[in-house]
C-alpha cells in the first residue's frame, strides 16, 4: 500500500505536512471519487478460497498434517447460490490455540462473576460466556487491518482481539492501569491498535458505526472489512435497518454479525420479532445462517463473507445461532424466562469447547490430562491477572478532567470557564 | 381586524417587558407614525402610540428584520442583499473579496477539501442537488460523489456513520438540511461522538463537523426553527460555535474541520445571504475566542448568530440616544470564552445577553449563571437575559416575530440596565 499500518496516527501526522507530501494519499483514494456500483450478478475480480491471515494457515496445512474437519449443522442462505463448505482443515497447533482461546475467555467471565459478586467490578457486567466461539472464529478468519465493532458484550471479544487479561480487568474494576483509563467501564472497553473499536451501550449503535468504518475502508481503498456485531435484541433497532440500506446502497465492505443468542435480555425472540431469523430480514443483502457454537463455522462462514465484500458485491449478513450460560448481565440470574435444564442440554451438547476438545481427543492431540492441566494453567493465568489488577491503582483526581477534548492543555476546562 | 385585536392584547400583555405595543404597524396606528429616513438604506418609523419610543421597522442590508406584515408604506429598499455603491477605482483599491455567507462556507470548505483529502460532506442532497442552502454547490463536480456524499434520508444512521468513519482516520462533515432533523441523531451525537474520546481513555478522537442551518426563519413551522445549542450544550467533550458573518464563518468553518475535536457549528437560516467582504488570503480563527464587535463603556451586550444583527440595528439607535453600549459575539457556545466576557464586564459592569435560544435552559441562561458565579464583584446591575419565548415557533408571521427579540426590546432593556 505504501503507508504505515497505523493509518490514524499517519493521517494526523500528514495533517500537519504540506500539501506536496499528500499526493501519494490523494492517489490512494478512490481515483474517480465515484462510487462503484456492483450491477447484480456481475463478479468483480476473482475470488480467493482463504483470505488473510487464514491464507497463510491454509499453505501451512497444506504442508504440515492437516486433519479433516466436518461441519455438522448446514448453513442456511439467503440470496446466496452456494455457501461455505460444510467442511474444513485443521491442525494440531491450531486447534490447541483454539482450545486455550477459547478456554481463556471462559475463564475471565467466570472469575469477572466472582469480582462482582464479590463488588470489585460495579455496574454493568455482561457476561461472553457459551459465545466464544464466534469471537475465536471471527477473529481467526480477519487479518488486524479488519475493524470489529460490537455491543456491551465485548469482553470476549476484546481479549480474542489481543487485549490482555490485565487490562481487561483492571477496566472492569475501574483502575487507572485498564484499556480505558478506567472510564469506560465494562462496556468500553476499546483496542485502537488492533482496530477493536468497542464497547458500545446503546443497543444496536453498532450498525451505523460500523458501516462508517467500511466507509472509512472503502474511502481510503483498503482492502479489509468492517464487521459490524449486534444481537437478536437488536436486530429490530431503525438504525440497524438505515446502516443496512446505507451499506447495499454505497457496497460498503461491511459484514454483519448477528449473535443470536434467543433473548434479548428476559424477552425471548420470538417474543421480541415478528419474523425470527435475522439472516434474511433484508431482501437486498445476501445473509447465511450458522452454527454459532462451532468455531470452525465461524470461522469459514467469515472467510466466505469477507471473500463476498471484498469481491465488491457490499454487506453480508452472518447469523451466528449461540447461546449465552449466564443472564444477560450480573443482575440477571438468567432462570426466569428459561429453565436450567436448557442450560445444561446447551452445555452438554452444543458447548464450544467441548467441541474442540473431543477433536483433540479423538485425534491423540492430548490426553484428558494435559488438557486439564491446561485448564489450571489457564485458571491460574487469569486469577493471578485479575490479583494484580486488584491491587492497581484508581485513576487520579485529574483524570476527570482529562480526555474531554483533544488538545486538553489549550483548553482548561472545569464547567464553562477558559 | 381581529388579530390585530389579539396582537395587541398580547403585546399589551407583554408592555412590561418592554416590547413596543405596536409591534407590527396597523393601518390604525399609521395615523400615529412619522417617517425619519436616517441614510440611504433605513427607515425608522415612530410610533406614539404607546409612548414607546421607535419601532424599527425596515429592511435592512441584510435583507431580514422585522417585517411588518399588513404595512402599506415600506418600498424604500428592496433588495434583499446590499446594493454595492461603490464606483469601480474603490472597489479595486479595497482589499479582499466579497461574498454571501453561504459562499464563505463553500470557499472554507472548499480550501480544507483541497488541503486534506479526508475531509468528506456527508449529508441529504449535498451532492448533486448541491445543498438545500447552496452550500456546496458545484463541489461534487468537483470532487466526486464519494466526498459529497448523497445520503438517504436516515439522520440516526448517517451520522454515526460519519461518527464510525471519523474513529478509524476520515474528517467528515455532516450536515444536517435543518439543525431540527438532527434531534433523530441526538444519541449519536451525545452517546457516541461527545462521549467516546472519555470513554476510551483517549484512545480514539472523533474529528468531525457537524453543521447546519437552525434558529427561527421566515415562517417555517415550529419544527424547522428549533435552536439544538440549549439541548446540546451540555454533553461534554462536543463543542459548540455559531457563526454570524461571512468572515467569522469562513474561519469558523476552516477550524472546525482542523480540529481534532467534535465540533457543531450552527448556521442560521436567514443569514445566507448576507454580503461581506472578507480577505483574500487564508485566515483560521479560534473556535474558543470571542470576537469583540463594538466596544464600548456603558454595557456589555452578550449575543451570537442572528441577533447580533438585530442588537447592532438596536446599536444605532442607543448611539443616537447617548449610550455607548460595548457589543460582543461570543461566537464559541461550547465552551464560553469567558476571558473575553470577563474582561468586558470588568469594564463596563452591566450585562445583557441577547440571544435566540428559549428562555429555559438555553445559551443564556447558562451563560448568565457562569458570569453569576465567575464575575458577580464587578456587577452593578442583575445580569439581563432577552431571549425567545418559551412557544414553539408559530406560523403566522406576526407571532412568529413576537417569539424572538427585537431590536426596540434591546434598546428598552439597555436603557433599563443603564439606569443602575
Amino acid at each position: 500500500m505504501g503507508w504505515p499500518r497505523s493509518i490514524v496516527g499517519a493521517l494526523q501526522r500528514l495533517n500537519q505536512r504540506g500539501l506536496a507530501e499528500r499526493g501519494d494519499l490523494f492517489l490512494s483514494i478512490s481515483r474517480e471519487y465515484t462510487l462503484q456500483r456492483s450491477v447484480p450478478g456481475e463478479r468483480h475480480g476473482y475470488i480467493l478460497r482463504s483470505f488473510g491471515a487464514n491464507a497463510y494457515r491454509s499453505e501451512a496445512q497444506e504442508r504440515k498434517s492437516s486433519i479433516p474437519v466436518e461441519i455438522p449443522v448446514p448453513y442456511q442462505l439467503h440470496k446466496l447460490s452456494e455457501g461455505p463448505p460444510q467442511h474444513t482443515q485443521t491442525t494440531q497447533d491450531e486447534l490447541m490455540k483454539y482450545y486455550r482461546d477459547m478456554a481463556l475467555i471462559r475463564r475471565m467471565e467466570i472469575t469477572a462473576d466472582i469480582l462482582f459478586k464479590s463488588q470489585q467490578i460495579r455496574g454493568f457486567c455482561h457476561l461472553y460466556d457459551g459465545q466464544e466461539a464466534v469471537a475465536v472464529g471471527l477473529v481467526e478468519a480477519l487479518t488486524d487491518d479488519d475493524s470489529i465493532i460490537t455491543a456491551y458484550r465485548d469482553h470476549g471479544l476484546y481479549l480474542a482481539r489481543g487485549g490482555t487479561l490485565f487490562e481487561c480487568f483492571s477496566e472492569l474494576m475501574g483502575k487507572r492501569t485498564g484499556c480505558s483509563g478506567g472510564k469506560g467501564g465494562s462496556m468500553h472497553l476499546y483496542n485502537v491498535k488492533k482496530r477493536f473499536y468497542g464497547g458500545w451501550g446503546i443497543v444496536g449503535t453498532s450498525a451505523p458505526l460500523g458501516a462508517g468504518l467500511s466507509f472509512a475502508h472503502k474511502y481510503l481503498n483498503k482492502k479489509s472489512v468492517a464487521v459490524a456485531i449486534y444481537g437478536d435484541g437488536a436486530a429490530n433497532q431503525g438504525q440497524i435497518y438505515e446502516a443496512k440500506n446505507l451499506a447495499a446502497l454505497w457496497d460498503l465492505p461491511l459484514i454483519l454479525l448477528v449473535e443470536n443468542n434467543h433473548f434479548g435480555m428476559g424477552t425471548a425472540e420470538w417474543r421480541a420479532s415478528k419474523q425470527i431469523t435475522f439472516y434474511d430480514r433484508v431482501h437486498y443483502i445476501p445473509g447465511l445462517k450458522i452454527d454459532g457454537m462451532d468455531v470452525f463455522a465461524v470461522r469459514e462462514a467469515i472467510c466466505y463473507a469477507k471473500e463476498h465484500c471484498m469481491s465488491g458485491k457490499g454487506p453480508i449478513v452472518v447469523e451466528c445461532d449461540t447461546y449465552r450460560y449466564h443472564g444477560h448481565s450480573m443482575s440477571d440470574p438468567g432462570s426466569t424466562y428459561r429453565t436450567h435444564d436448557e442450560i445444561k442440554g446447551i452445555r452438554q451438547e452444543r458447548d464450544p469447547i467441548n467441541h474442540v476438545r473431543k477433536l483433540i481427543l479423538k485425534e491423540g492431540f492430548a490426553t484428558a490430562d494435559d488438557l486439564k492441566s491446561m485448564d489450571k494453567e489457564i485458571r491460574k493465568e487469569v486469577e493471578e491477572a485479575a490479583a494484580k489488577a486488584k491491587e492497581a491503582p484508581q485513576p487520579a483526581k485529574d483524570a476527570l478532567f482529562a480526555h474531554i477534548y483533544k488538545n486538553d492543555a489549550a483548553l482548561q476546562f472545569h464547567g464553562f470557564v477558559r | 381586524m381581529e388579530s390585530t385585536a389579539l396582537l395587541q392584547k398580547v403585546t399589551a400583555g407583554m408592555a412590561f417587558r418592554g416590547t413596543p405595543a405596536s409591534l407590527l404597524s396597523s393601518s390604525s396606528a399609521s395615523s400615529h407614525v412619522a417617517r425619519i429616513k436616517l441614510g440611504s438604506r433605513s427607515v425608522i418609523r415612530v410610533s406614539r402610540l404607546s409612548g414607546l419610543t421607535v419601532k424599527a421597522t425596515h429592511l435592512n442590508a441584510y435583507g431580514f428584520g422585522t417585517m411588518p406584515h399588513n404595512s402599506t408604506a415600506l418600498k424604500t429598499v428592496n433588495k434583499a442583499v446590499a446594493v454595492k455603491t461603490e464606483t469601480g477605482s474603490t472597489a479595486t483599491a479595497q482589499q479582499g473579496h466579497e461574498l454571501l455567507l453561504f459562499e464563505a462556507l463553500r470557499e472554507g470548505l472548499e480550501e480544507e477539501m483541497e488541503r486534506d483529502p479526508t475531509v468528506c460532506v456527508i449529508g441529504e442532497d449535498v451532492g448533486h442537488y448541491g445543498g438545500s442552502y447552496k452550500v456546496t454547490k458545484g463541489m461534487a463536480e468537483k470532487f466526486g460523489d464519494l466526498r459529497l456524499l448523497d445520503t438517504p434520508i436516515a439522520e440516526n444512521s448517517f451520522t454515526g456513520m460519519a461518527i464510525g468513519a471519523a474513529m478509524t482516520g476520515l474528517r467528515p462533515i455532516v450536515e444536517g438540511m435543518n439543525m431540527g432533523f438532527l434531534l433523530l441523531a441526538f444519541n449519536q451525537i451525545a452517546n457516541n461522538c461527545g462521549m467516546l474520546h472519555y470513554t476510551s481513555g483517549g484512545q480514539f478522537t472523533i474529528p468531525i463537523v457537524i453543521r447546519g442551518p437552525g434558529g427561527v426563519g421566515k415562517q417555517l413551522g415550529a419544527e424547522h426553527s428549533q435552536r439544538l445549542e440549549s439541548y446540546f450544550q451540555s454533553v461534554p467533550g462536543l463543542q459548540m460555535v455559531a457563526c454570524s458573518t461571512p468572515y467569522n464563518a469562513k474561519g469558523l468553518m476552516k477550524a472546525a474541520i482542523r480540529s481534532e475535536n467534535p465540533v457543531i457549528l450552527f448556521e442560521h437560516v436567514l443569514l445566507y445571504n448576507l454580503k461581506e467582504r472578507i480577505p483574500d488570503e487564508e485566515y483560521v480563527l479560534c473556535l474558543e475566542e470571542a470576537e469583540l464587535v463594538r466596544p464600548g463603556q456603558d454595557i456589555t451586550i452578550l449575543t451570537y448568530s442572528r441577533m447580533r444583527h438585530h442588537v447592532l440595528q438596536a446599536v444605532k439607535t442607543l448611539v443616537s440616544k447617548g449610550y455607548d453600549p460595548e457589543v460582543i459575539d461570543i461566537r464559541s457556545l461550547k465552551p464560553f470564552d469567558l476571558f473575553a466576557i470577563g474582561n468586558s464586564v470588568k469594564k463596563t459592569h452591566k450585562v445583557l445577553i441577547v440571544e435566540e435560544c428559549m428562555r429555559t435552559g438555553g445559551i443564556g441562561a447558562s451563560l448568565r449563571a457562569a458570569i453569576m458565579e465567575n464575575f458577580f464583584d464587578e456587577l452593578d446591575a442583575p445580569i439581563g437575559c432577552l431571549s425567545s419565548q418559551d412557544v414553539p415557533t408559530p406560523y403566522a408571521g406576526p407571532l412568529e416575530d413576537l417569539t424572538v427579540v427585537q431590536p426596540p426590546q434591546i434598546v428598552f432593556a439597555v436603557e433599563q440596565l443603564c439606569k443602575h
